[in-house]
């Protein structure tokens, strides 16, 4: 799937993470900001290339605003945000 | 099975699907079940974000020997099938169908499920499910409901919906819901299965609260969904046996045993001859000081 439109997923809430992926060049250029980034900033930046990897995404840029989200909450914010810039709802349960 | 079909079901906290940091402290309160809720607390908007939330979450935080719920939309939005296959996939211990009228709409989700289950691999019947019962046709169905399908562990009653439906609207009393909440419990019992009461609104209420648990524990629910973990601690307290229950009930076991050893027909204590069903609420009441973790059989 490649990315058609720029989409957000996510809040600004405490525990969220507002990500907005639009197309960038080649790989998966990530500017990100966080509450808890010189802690977890590392974490934060693998955990996003990773979900975006394992959907198959190239040629992204990501803007995320993290308010001390959990890892799983941070897969769900950029999975969601990704289905949204692709347009398109061929989720991939329990893969 | 990835659920049980009988276990404590005191309290149903529920959680908005779109709120990572509700989902994350959870576990902490003590309910016995957590409902995340896919439906009415998300905005049309964001559907898609909030199933993605509740995915991961249930797949990554580890919720004890807490019962995980999931209130879904109804099949026929555009939402329902998503949010079965979805949490099918997470491994969810329970599907609950919201907006229940007839038999029917059971059998459709049982088969939808049965259908993501097989899909990914699965084995077929393990994830359950409940109906919430919110109308006049869903109250006059309750039995055929509650027989429906064999994932069903329990039928609750959403009252909100309910009254509206009825052209009135909740009272202290609670005399509005009294037929409704009435055919649900025996609808439920006649199946085998949980009778769950509906959400007290006002959380700063506790005298009313406290009132509603009383009347439906007295009815014979095994317990109410909660909104907020304040409300958690009264229907525990509410719903454990006291000291004098339990010394009673013991009382009633011992005098079995020694009825059955001595090969004694009639159960006696201090007295007075003990019918079966008292042995049975006996029991029962153990079990459920067991379950609270107030007493430990010998």
């Amino acid at each position: 799937m490649e990315i058609k439109k720029t989409a957000s997923a996510g809040t600004l809430e405490s525990s969220d993470i507002m990500v907005t992926l639009e197309k960038g060049e080649k790989g998966i250029e990530i500017d990100l900001t966080s509450t808890v980034e010189k802690q977890y900033g590392k974490q934060i930046r693998k955990v996003i290339t990773e979900t975006l990897e394992s959907l198959g995404a190239d040629g992204v840029k990501v803007v995320a605003n993290d308010r001390g989200a959990l890892d799983c909450t941070i897969k769900a914010r950029v999975s969601a945000a990704f289905y949204r810039a692709a347009e398109s709802t061929d989720y991939k349960w329990g893969e | 099975m990835a659920y049980q079909k009988v276990r404590l079901r005191r309290t149903m906290m529920f959680i908005p699907g779109n709120n990572p940091g509700m989902m994350r402290d959870a576990h902490l309160y003590g309910a016995d079940s957590l409902m995340f809720d896919l439906e009415d607390s998300v905005k049309l908007a964001e559907k898609d974000t909030a199933r993605f939330l509740v995915y991961n979450a249930l797949k990554t935080i580890d919720y004890g020997n807490i019962e995980k719920v999931v209130r879904v939309n109804p099949l026929d939005t555009d939402h329902g099938k998503a949010d079965i296959e979805a949490m099918v996939c997470a491994g969810v211990n329970i599907i609950r169908l919201p907006k229940s009228e007839t038999a029917q709409d059971i059998i459709d989700v049982d088969n939808y499920i049965t259908y993501c289950e097989e899909k990914h691999g699965i084995p077929v019947g393990s994830t359950g499910m409940m109906a919430a019962i919110e109308s006049a046709l869903g109250i006059l169905n309750a039995k055929e409901i509650a027989h429906a399908s064999e994932r069903l562990i329990g039928i609750a009653i959403g009252a909100e919906d309910y009254v509206t439906d009825l052209k009135t609207t909740r009272t202290a009393s609670g005399v509005e819901l009294f037929a409704a909440r009435a055919q649900l419990l025996i609808a439920a019992r006649s199946a085998g299965i949980a009778a769950l009461d509906t959400v007290y609104s006002d959380v700063n209420n506790e005298e009313g609260f406290r009132k509603e648990v009383q009347l439906i524990k007295d009815m014979g629910f095994d317990g109410k969904s909660v909104i907020n973990p304040r409300q958690i601690a009264p229907v525990v307290e509410i719903f454990t046996p006291s000291a004098k229950d339990i010394e009673k009930s013991e009382r009633i076991i011992e005098a079995l045993k020694e009825a059955e050893t001595k090969g004694l027909g009639v159960v006696s204590l201090n007295g007075k001859m003990i019918d079966k069903p008292v042995v049975l609420r006996a029991q029962r009441m153990l079990e459920l000081a067991e379950a609270a973790g107030v007493y430990k059989r010998a």
